[in-house]
């Protein structure tokens, strides 16, 4: 994580002119840039921007002349869309514990434990981790249902710990490989307890993988869908994605305006917490494909 | 005697794995198996299924709609990961260059792929919207077109248009993954071959690609893997139309699973994937693989 600062590993191109960089690197940089960024100005734009001037071809479509806040007031007080954010904050926060906590003790027993048979486990946690939701989502449909949880927040937070859990162990292994045994074992012959070693000495060095597990893990919930969209049915439960998807799109006429404005306020508390944690989050993801 | 059990490694391993072990094998290992066996029933919703053996499965290999959305399926699986691949490498070595701003460059690249996929792909449904979308609009502003494109109106359109926003989405994670491979490259390789004359080209095909192979072969099978069991995208901006031009499979399973009820068929449409899935993998993972130890790497 600590080897991508200092180091210049961009080779010999400081030896180009200005104009040729321009050229070659923040050209298509730029050009990178506004095909990543428009479809975020355009649902900014298209959320404050009154319905006439939406349905109309005349004048400057990129520019809101007169803003409204009427498609943010319908989201707020005409549907439930401030019950499907508290739903996506619950159901996100509770998995992303959970399955955190159930992650270092796993990681901690396969890495560190070394328990006959820990290799295999560990093999089995990333394949779980390559099971996609897609094909799991059928039958596992049909156990929520026999077990009762259809259509309640407890389905989502018990079934997305099937990505989350894969996920966090693997990531955690690889921190707490990076922590020498010399420490451990200076802690057992000092009289520790195994537990005593996991919270004392082996979290403490862990943060910031926890950190790293953790806002990846509350991504993934938080841009969960397709469980979402079927465990549960009832609006007051549904989740931010699944409530913008199914209801407020209504017959054949689109409000963009709410449509976009339900787009651009879910997205904001992920990307709030992601500017925060940049770092954390890109070593997460690169680490979930390493070895 | 406690304290000897809070030193067995077994003991205390066991205890560890059990709640993470459990909720794997009750909602993943289970349901796993359970998809396999609904596959070879007749359940519907509300409904236990009876064993009908290769019944669906007979099915949905003459099912026309199931063939279309294997070959969509295939198709956007390649096309979009063969355009992740290159526009991904091209914006990871512009990201490696000495640039001012290069981490808020980065962290803002990789907004796309953190913010909800099913926002963003209604984001694009509205970008491609028949009467006011804005790329017709700036196209026909710009001369180049007369009339308005039927993004999601026409099969071919509609494909190309929900490649090109799972394209939006997963260059960023192949860009940002492959730059931190690019990382750990040496800059001594690049001094020591520029001063034996090397050329840019030359540079990038013989030094940088070789010792990038090994993480471009992990984040491609990702990427393939994430690719051909995609359903949002698809779910969001067109419900698998026109014509099921754009359905997937795992799309279609949904549709006939859950909006049909036909739970044993979706099973088998989902479990049919299996096969291609692990067919991707080897492909992208073997495939790319095989070059290190071809040059001398150990295996991995």
């Amino acid at each position: 994580m600590s080897r991508d600062t200092g180091t210049d590993t961009a080779g010999m191109t400081f030896l180009e002119s200005t104009p040729k960089k321009m050229l070659n690197a923040y050209l298509p940089l730029g050009a990178f840039l506004f095909v990543l960024l428009f479809p975020f100005y355009w649902m900014a734009i298209t959320a404050f921007k009154p319905d006439n001037e939406l349905l109309s071809r005349d004048g400057n479509p990129f520019w809101i002349n007169s803003p409204t806040l009427a498609h943010v007031k319908k989201l707020l007080f005409d549907t439930a869309y401030p019950e499907w954010m508290w739903n996506t904050v619950v159901v996100s926060v509770t998995a992303t514990f959970f399955s955190l906590a159930a992650s270092v003790l796993a990681a901690y027993a396969i890495e560190r434990l070394r328990f006959s048979g820990a290799k295999q486990v560990g093999l089995a946690i990333f394949l779980a981790y390559l099971v996609p939701p897609s094909i799991l989502f059928i039958p596992l449909a049909s156990v929520v249902f026999q077990l009762g949880l259809f259509d309640t927040r407890l389905a989502l937070i018990l079934t997305y710990p099937t990505f989350l859990i894969p996920f966090c162990t693997w990531l955690l292994m690889g921190y707490f490989r990076s922590i020498p045994f010399e420490l451990e074992e200076c802690a057992l012959i000092d009289g520790a307890t195994r537990w005593q070693i996991l919270t004392k000495i082996v979290l403490p060095l862990a943060v910031p993988g926890l950190i790293s597990a953790g806002i990846f893990a509350f991504t993934l919930s938080w841009n969960e869908f397709i469980y979402a969209l079927t465990f549960v049915s009832s609006s007051e439960i549904k989740t931010l994605p699944v409530g913008v998807v199914t209801e407020l799109v209504e017959g054949d006429v689109y409000h963009w305006g709410s449509l976009m404005a339900g787009a651009l306020f879910g997205s904001l508390p992920v990307a709030f917490i992601y500017s925060f944690f940049v770092e954390y989050y890109v070593s997460g993801m690169t680490g979930s494909v390493k070895e | 005697m406690f304290d000897r059990f809070q030193n067995s490694r077994n003991a205390l391993g066991l205890i560890f794995m059990l709640p993470a072990a459990l909720l794997l094998l009750l909602f993943l290992t289970y349901p796993l198996g359970l998809g396999v066996w609904l596959g070879f029933t007749d359940a519907k919703v509300g409904r236990p299924g009876e064993w009908i053996g290769f019944e669906n499965y007979v099915f949905i290999a003459t099912d026309s709609v199931t063939q279309l959305a294997l070959f969509n399926t295939l198709f956007y699986t390649t096309i979009a990961s063969v355009l992740k691949f290159f526009l991904g490498l091209w914006l990871a070595l512009l990201l490696n260059r000495n640039l001012r701003f290069k981490s808020f460059f980065r962290a803002v690249i990789l907004l796309p792929y953190i913010v909800p996929t099913a926002l963003s792909a209604i984001a694009f449904w509205w970008l491609f919207d028949a009467q006011f979308s804005i790329i017709s609009w700036v196209l026909v502003k710009l001369g180049i077109i007369d009339t308005y494109i039927d993004f999601l109106g026409s099969p071919w359109n509609a494909r190309f248009s929900v490649i090109a926003a799972n394209v939006w989405r997963g260059v960023p994670f192949v860009a940002i993954t492959l730059l931190a491979g690019l990382q750990t490259i040496s800059p001594s390789y690049y001094e020591a071959s520029a001063i034996d004359g090397a050329t840019p080209w030359q540079q990038f095909r013989y030094v940088t690609l070789p010792l990038l192979t090994p993480i471009i072969a992990v984040v491609m099978t990702f990427s393939v893997l994430f690719t051909f069991t995609d359903f949002q995208l698809i779910y969001v901006i067109t419900r698998g139309g026109p014509l099921n031009a754009t359905h997937l499979m795992a799309t279609l399973s949904f549709q006939r699973a859950i909006s049909g009820g036909a739970l044993g068929e979706g099973a088998a449409i989902s479990i049919a994937m299996v096969p291609f899935l692990l067919a991707a993998i080897m492909f992208s993972y073997f495939g790319l693989q095989r070059r290190v130890w071809q040059q001398g790497g150990g295996d991995k």
